[in-house]
């Protein structure tokens, strides 16, 4: 008697803890082996761009917030950074500064969150629970600096919103003397474990060719062994100022890429502490009253302070007509806004590439051949979140 | 790293026949070119020695709905090695195809996908053409300019039919678009109301 087999699809998502989100994928599986992935996505769509094209380019920062929300600052950073490359804004060094301590601090949100989660999805829960408290606290100095914990809108074309809050210079600094330990913690718990180990080594390889071609950046390109980090090969703000290492991978695996994200972090403590301890004094956005607005005190003396402040909140600053890709280094890889100026106060055109949306075009070729349990592993070490593969 | 002169060099000397234009700004080099060159170019521009852009970074349309060309398609590349960023761009008329970069980088199958759904640009052998970020069974190319900001459909749930229903947009208030660009001369509204 002939044995009769047939494939079975079997829908993941989207509403699944370990989708990391609203992630449909629709898997062809032979038994327990994965023979292809069709991931769906856009449940979490909102038409950004078309809203951008829609709003001044003051209203348009808020919507940043909203792609990675893990690392909000850092995404408002590449839009700050393409519209000051085209109006050739100097920005002020103190808010240089403070502008690369928060990004770190949004490298760490979504770190934490990336390695808590992938050591959850192959069934470890302390991790999360750790690493959750020290989100909190770091989310508390993101409320302390902008007034909210997650959907900043603190950078600005130019400089930051708000100088620092007195004594929250010296609350990061305890943070980082305290935080090293916590990454100890959390490696005593996973670097060395058995199963987490077992559910992650040789998970998920990508070569280095494959890396390339299939458009990866940020730990999954590094994982794989390319030293390639936009915030050494094509410095912004002032990351020349800082000394860090970047870390590599070397077989290009699920657990390679957790042990990048903790290295990571600990530089990243690195280039926070270098900040507390050189912060310059001064001003915190441009002076030109044209793009920044006038401060509160002078709105009630100055008649052209309140114009300006008018104008900037009605109509907005205007935009030479010019085009521009200006890509940062963010967390999860090359965050990158492609702007087009049209001369108004409105962008023409504003695509954003987000590096998720790489990555998880790839899925079906990292799962290939792989269980069915290996698609949270290798869907975590992704570091996918939908905010900005949807848009 | 490569002089990004000297790169521009290089690739107006190897590729003269097929560059339109050619332009070094904001560090990065725009390249102009013709659809019917496309695949070519790129596939000189990944595997060339001296250029090696070996990374697709993303694909993008522009619409200019007042042109005759309408849109303008935008592939951003990668040179690792060389540290340097090039744009190329075509113009491509509404209703044309254009070719597939997917052999070339198969990053480009997402890419493209998107600019078909969000303008509804065809691209000729593509393996997977369909739409990616709207809806299933959604009509219309959102990023389009005469796509309305607030779109055609809403959707709900129904407590009659137990399902998910969908029903033309209904506003209590229009979307305000505000001029406000220059108050002194006149905006347009104003403009026509004293037309008559």
């Amino acid at each position: 008697m002939a044995k009769e087999t047939k494939t079975l699809n079997l829908n993941f998502g989207p509403q699944h803890p370990a989708a990391h989100g609203v992630l449909r994928l629709i898997l062809q599986l032979d038994g327990e082996i994965v023979e292809k992935a069709d991931p769906h996505i856009g449940l979490l769509h909102r038409g950004t761009e078309k809203l951008i094209e829609n709003k001044t380019y003051t209203q348009a920062v808020p919507y940043f917030d909203r792609l990675d929300y893990v690392a909000p600052m850092n995404q408002e950073h590449a839009f700050a950074l393409a519209i000051e490359k085209i109006l050739k804004i100097e920005v002020p060094i103190r808010a240089q500064y403070i502008r690369v301590m928060f990004c770190e601090i949004g490298r760490i949100l979504s770190h934490i969150l990336n390695v808590t989660t992938q050591a959850m999805d192959v069934g470890a829960l302390t991790p999360t629970l750790w690493g959750f408290e020290e989100r909190e606290i770091l989310m508390g100095f993101y409320e302390k600096v902008s007034g909210s914990r997650l959907h900043a809108n603190y950078f600005r074309a130019g400089g930051v919103h708000q100088d620092l809050p007195k004594g929250l210079d010296k609350e990061i600094g305890k943070f980082c003397e305290r935080f090293p330990k916590i990454i100890n913690d959390l490696e005593l718990l996973l670097t060395d474990n058995r199963i987490f180990k077992q559910r992650n080594v040789d998970i998920g390889v990508v070569s280095k060719q494959d890396a390339l071609d299939y458009s990866f950046s940020g730990v999954m390109l590094r994982g794989s062994g390319v030293a390639w980090d936009l915030r050494k090969s094509q410095p912004y703000d002032c990351y020349e100022q800082f000394e860090f290492k970047i870390p590599v991978g070397k077989n290009g695996d699920c657990y390679d890429r957790y042990l990048c994200r903790i290295e990571e972090m600990k530089e990243s403590i690195n280039i926070i502490n270098q900040c507390l301890a050189n912060l310059p004094v001064g001003p915190i956005k441009t002076d030109d009253g044209k793009i920044s607005p006038p401060p509160k005190k002078e709105i009630k003396q100055s008649m052209e302070a309140l114009i300006h402040h008018f104008k900037l909140y009605t109509e907005g600053y205007r935009v030479d007509k010019d085009e521009i890709y200006t890509a940062v280094e963010a967390p999860k890889g090359e965050f990158g806004v492609y702007l087009i100026s049209d001369g108004s106060s409105k962008p023409y055109k504003c695509k954003i590439r987000a590096p998720g949306f790489s990555h998880l075009q790839a899925m079906d070729y990292l799962i290939k051949g792989h269980m069915l349990a290996d698609v949270p592993a290798v869907l975590g070490s992704m570091d996918i979140v939908f905010g900005e593969v949807d848009r | 790293m490569q002089n990004i002169q000297d790169l521009e060099k290089i690739l107006n000397s190897q590729l003269n026949t097929k560059i339109k234009s050619s332009l070094i700004k904001h560090n990065q080099i725009y390249l102009k070119i013709d659809e019917t060159d496309l695949i070519e170019v790129i596939l000189f521009l990944k595997t060339n020695p001296k250029t090696k852009f070996r990374q697709l970074i993303d694909i993008t349309a522009v619409d200019f709905p007042e042109n005759e060309i309408r849109f303008k398609l935008v592939y951003l590349l990668l040179s690792h090695e060389f540290n340097q960023r090039i744009i190329i761009e075509i113009d491509v008329k509404e209703k044309e195809i254009v070719g597939s970069i997917t052999s070339i980088f198969p990053a480009a199958n997402w890419m493209e996908r998107e600019v078909f759904d969000m303008y509804g640009i065809d691209f000729k052998d593509h393996p997977d053409l369909r739409r990616i970020l709207t809806d299933y069974g959604f009509e219309g190319h959102p990023l389009r300019k005469d796509f309305p900001l607030t779109g055609h459909n809403e959707v709900r749930y129904s407590h009659e039919t137990k399902k998910v229903i969908y029903e033309p947009v209904k506003l209590e208030q229009n979307y305000r678009n505000f001029d406000y660009e220059s108050p002194w001369e006149g905006t347009k509204y104003i403009k026509e109301q004293t037309k008559e």
